[in-house]
């Protein structure tokens, strides 16, 4: 194009110049589960908008929602970023749980490293969706029960057996408020990726192409 | 819509924002909802080929502000997040940006999410927090 090279940033041929990578986990789980303290307890939050069409409305929302005009509606969902260092980003978010944010999952998942699906034991049922969706998807994914004060504590093997997981998706109990807790738990998710790629490795990966 | 008055169903809290837009989201992208292109990923990482533009005529403030902050690669997520605006309307004027060759775009490669190496270093920075 026609512009004079006074305030070229760098050639254009040479364009990739030192952009880290950047990777991408995601928090899922039911309405209210504890997606938002645990993003919190690692990260300073940052509100990212999208759109929704106006369509009808919800009996429950965890997002902070806005009129921007009359056909669509932006939606606030969590997302923090953790920078291992100058090269590495981690960025996570948090997947709105209600069946009227679905339109969001695929946009959020594509080329996901991997998902926490948060629990709560007195719910389990809110995280079936979650759950049917990394698995179509062969996204790796963990099941973090996040222990709330005076929740019944089950036993790892009931509760696999009432979501009807996999014997190799790892179930870890969590406390989203607490950072060591949280922290521990991600690892658990990327281990588990590690594990995957090991078994998959003939297998092609799920993520697509995408600019 | 509120059959009782002019109130929106979902008009509660407001998206926490340190200040308002100065237009409406898709005034800026005049009434544009798809980018041109393919659909940017949220952590894509943006960075600018040149500061300015010099038939900036076409160009929003936004899109100067986005070559400003893209002088160091940042993530589409992370300039909607600064500029307060929705992801659409972002990816909107990335694309505008992209089709002007004002900005260069650093897609994720799928090959990183099988790159054990790479697994390891997330595992062990997060090990590290």
């Amino acid at each position: 194009m026609g512009y004079d090279d006074s305030d070229l940033l760098r050639p254009p041929s040479r364009p990739e110049g030192h952009a880290p990578v950047a990777v991408k986990i995601l928090i899922a789980g039911g309405f209210g589960v504890g997606k938002t303290t645990l993003v919190g307890a690692l990260t300073e939050i940052q509100p990212l908008r999208t759109e929704e069409e106006l369509s009808e409305p919800g009996a429950s929302v965890d997002m902070i929602i806005g009129v921007d005009d009359k056909r669509t509606t932006t939606v606030a969902m969590d997302f923090g970023r953790i920078t291992i260092h100058g090269g590495l980003v981690i960025y996570l978010f948090g997947m709105p749980g209600q069946e009227r944010f679905w339109f969001m999952w695929d946009d959020l998942s594509h080329g996901t490293l991997g998902a926490v699906v948060l629990a709560d034991v007195r719910r389990l049922s809110d995280c079936f969706p979650s759950i049917d969706y990394f698995e179509r998807r062969d996204t790796p994914f963990i099941v973090a029960l996040n222990c709330f004060d005076g929740a019944r504590r089950h036993e790892e093997e009931e509760v696999r057996q009432a979501l009807d997981l996999d014997p190799d998706v790892p179930i870890v109990r969590c406390d989203a408020r607490e950072r060591g807790s949280c922290r521990d738990t991600l690892v658990t998710m990327v281990e588990h990726a590690i594990t995957l790629v090991g078994t998959r490795s003939r297998a092609p990966s799920p993520a697509g192409s995408r600019t | 819509m509120d059959p009782t008055g002019d109130r929106w169903w979902d008009s509660g809290p407001r998206p926490r924002r340190k200040s308002s837009p100065v237009v409406r989201p898709y005034a800026l992208v005049r009434g544009r909802t798809r980018p041109t292109g393919d659909v940017l990923d949220v952590i894509s990482m943006v960075y600018s080929l040149r500061i300015s533009a010099p038939d900036s005529a076409d160009l929003e403030p936004e899109h100067l502000a986005m070559l400003r902050q893209c002088a160091e690669p940042r993530s589409v997520a992370d300039i909607a997040s600064t500029l307060d605006l929705p992801l659409g309307v972002v990816r909107i004027l990335l694309a505008d940006l992209r089709d002007r060759e004002l900005i260069s775009i650093h897609r994720p490669r799928p090959e990183r999410l099988t790159d054990i190496r790479l697994l390891r270093e997330v595992a062990d920075g997060l090990r590290r927090l």
